[in-house]
């Protein structure tokens, strides 16, 4: 296989028309994913190619849609779901929460509901209100559920092909900002899986850890501090349930520093997931307390605003700026 | 399907076969003698249950159980009307529904022993897991009844709620995507009255329940729920329906909840004692028997030997109820993925330690 220049979008409909062709059972529905592709495209050409009974609108509705995925699931089918919108989710938080995270649980395995609800989200797109929310603390907090969010192209056709083909249901996080951005990627080649995180920059003196919108704005940090004669390793966490201690552990305790960079409202968050995380297993390891560069405790602020409510590289920096330094 | 409005309305009156007294009503015919046989035998080892299981809440071997009594020809109609390869999706008021159609009830009660959360395998009965959070189970079953229809299979889903349920949005959006994608399901509401305290005039002011079909294009209609031969007449008619291709339908059944909600509940703070004693004399079981008796089709010798079985059932309930399953830790952590995540070994390997150390010591 031959590299191709892809954008995330291209790469997650390719992942998408990959699985349904491989497996009958594997569906796409939601709101405008049919003959016009869905808002984004991501379902460009899908019913044209596998016919409307394999890729489908639904009524506008999205715990109808999730409600229906999981009764399809029961019964030997494979479904991917596209919320329209992070926030227009909500509707669906119940089915989400009380069935598709505990079904196999509640039935001791006997029911299980392997499907994906992928989710467009994230701000950095100058968005009006409702178009930019990063909801994966929601999901993140629900066992049961696998929660990724891939940051480049290649992670995206992956971890896709990887979710659908998984006996879990996941939800499926896509960086808007990140839909339209060009790689070289290589289809075939495989990408780490789901519970993997990456090392995506080699660096000695300080760990970054983001995932999703935040990882093209960690690597841009750590590019600038490299000028600035600091090495930053930039790890990309992709799998936010399950979280990878282990690769994200090994990072930290090879630089002793660390700073989390998460879109989301920091408060009660993944962001302060992983601090407490790798404090309680590298505290020895630790050169100074973990910091944070998230989204301000504020409802996402409106498109001209939200260049302050997004993690950016000066706030990276100072952050790592803030690293005790002087006491090495 | 049809779009006229007309033919979508329910009946005037809910539809009954039989009268209180147990004399048929002329409206139509009653289903066979053997149909009716069985349907009471059922009744019979329902009420038992019922009785049983609120006997065993008491002794605390169950935690709560919410009781159909009052409500069982519902129940057995529902699980009677479905062949070998259709589902029932039950409520928490439905455990009769799911023993009717074949499920072990000591497998059924388990949610409520407290063992586990769901304690039969849902694909030997074809029944859903019995669902809390209310109506969306219904979304459930036009899920597996879409599926089922996809692949071209004959399957009918019956999708049972409440009436204080069709005030969820779940209700609407089940009945609407059953609608839209023609999936043969049976949407059956059974109207006892209240939804724990509150009556039925707070949850909905229209002509009926089954009037809510209209606006979805589904077609409604409205039974006696304590007559068990229009039940079988209508959910009947209603599943053949669905499985010709006239898409979904729904059904009210005017019915009663005679207990509490739940034991744990005090049903005087909100009704009258003459309101539940106007009921007592439209009781279903009673009702059969006295058509079968006119009938000259049972005697005292078969009301003998359906209450024996039905002893039976009830002693195997007792018997299972009373066996006391030892916890097993691991379960805790088995069933949240396929495969435990590193994070739930860890967290296992905490209480098997915290249990060795209890041994230990
Ligand atoms: C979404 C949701 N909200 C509230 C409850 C708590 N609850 C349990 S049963 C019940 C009443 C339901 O009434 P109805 O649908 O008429 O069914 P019935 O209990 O009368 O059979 C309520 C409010 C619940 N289980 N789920
Ligand atoms: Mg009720």
């Amino acid at each position: 296989m031959t590299h191709e220049k892809l954008t995330m979008a291209q790469a997650l409909n390719r992942a998408l028309r990959d699985a349904m062709a491989e497996d009958p059972t594997v569906l796409m529905f939601g709101e405008d994913v049919g003959p016009l592709g869905g808002v984004f495209r991501i379902t460009d050409g899908l019913t044209a190619e596998f016919g409307e009974e394999r890729c489908f609108d639904t009524p506008l509705a999205e715990s109808g849609i999730v409600g229906l995925a999981v009764g399809m699931a029961m019964n030997g089918m494979r479904p991917v779901v596209e919320m329209q919108f992070d926030a227009f989710a909500y509707p669906a938080f119940e089915q989400v929460v009380s069935h598709v995270a505990k079904l196999r649980n509640r039935t001791r395995g006997a029911v299980t509901v392997p499907m994906v609800i992928r989710v467009p989200y994230a701000g950095g797109i100058g968005g009006v209100e409702h178009h930019c929310d990063s909801s994966e603390s929601y999901y993140a907090h629900t066992p049961g559920l696998h929660v990724l969010a891939p940051a480049n192209a290649a992670d995206a056709y992956g971890l896709l092909r990887e979710a659908i083909a998984s006996p879990d249901p996941v939800v499926f996080l896509e960086p808007k900002k990140l839909y339209w951005s060009k790689e070289e990627v290589d289809l075939a080649a495989p990408v780490p899986g789901i519970g993997r995180a990456a090392v995506v920059r080699e660096g000695t003196d300080a760990t970054l850890i983001a995932y999703g919108p935040s990882v093209p704005t960690a690597l841009e940090a750590a590019e600038v501090a490299a000028q600035d004669g600091r090495s930053l390793q930039v790890v990309d966490v992709r799998s936010i349930v399950p979280f990878d201690d282990a690769t994200v552990c090994d990072a930290v305790r090879s630089t002793g520093r660390a700073v989390v960079v998460a879109e989301a409202v920091g408060f009660a968050s993944v962001s302060s997931e992983i601090v407490a995380r790798v404090t309680e297993r590298c505290f020895h390891s630790l050169a100074a307390p973990i910091r944070r560069v998230t989204g301000f405790d504020i409802p996402f602020p409106p498109p001209k605003l939200e260049h302050f409510q997004l993690p950016g590289v000066d706030r990276i920096l100072d952050a790592v700026d803030d690293l005790q330094w002087e006491d090495s | 399907m049809t779009r006229d409005p007309e033919a979508l309305l329910p009946s005037a009156e809910p539809v009954m076969l039989i009268d209180p007294s147990g004399v048929p009503t002329g409206l139509a015919e009653v289903p066979d003698d053997d149909t009716m046989l069985a349907a009471y035998g059922a009744l019979v080892a329902a009420r038992r249950l019922n009785d049983q299981a609120y006997a065993l809440v008491r002794q605390g071997r169950l935690a709560v159980y919410p009781s159909s009594h009052g409500q069982e020809a519902c129940q057995v109609a529902a699980a009677q009307v479905l062949g070998a390869d259709d589902w029932l999706f039950p409520t928490y008021r439905d455990t009769v529904a799911a023993v009717t159609r074949g499920v072990d009830p000591v497998e059924v009660l388990v949610l409520l022993k407290g063992d586990w959360h769901s304690g039969y395998d849902p694909y030997r009965t074809k029944v859903g897991p019995q669902a809390t959070p209310l109506a969306t189970q219904l979304l459930h079953a036009v899920g597996v009844g879409y599926a089922a229809k996809l692949r071209g299979e004959p399957t009918v889903v019956m999708a049972l709620c409440g009436d204080g349920a069709t005030s969820e949005g779940d209700f609407h959006e089940a009945l609407n995507f059953a609608a839209v994608f023609g999936v043969p399901v049976v949407f059956f509401v059974q109207n006892n009255e209240y939804a724990i305290s509150v009556p039925l005039a707070r949850q909905s002011v229209a002509p009926s329940l089954a009037h809510k079909g209209v606006g979805y294009g589904v077609p409604g209609e409205r039974v006696d729920g304590n007559d068990v031969a229009a039940l079988l007449a209508v959910l009947g008619g209603a599943v053949a329906k669905a499985r010709a291709g006239e898409g979904p339908q729904l059904v009210e059944a005017h019915t009663y909840r005679m207990q509490a909600h739940t034991n744990a509940d005090d049903a005087t703070r909100y009704r009258q004692d003459d309101e539940v004693a106007a009921w007592v004399e439209r009781d279903p079981l009673m009702r059969a028997e006295a058509y079968l008796r006119g009938r000259g089709v049972l005697g005292d010798d078969q009301v003998t030997a359906y209450a024996a079985e039905a002893d039976r059932v009830a002693a195997h309930v007792r018997e299972g109820l009373n066996r006391d399953v030892e916890p097993n830790p691991d379960d805790l952590f088995d069933f949240v993925y396929a495969r435990r995540t590193p994070q739930l070994e860890e967290q296992a390997a905490l209480v098997a330690d915290e249990l060795s150390r209890e041994d230990a010591s």
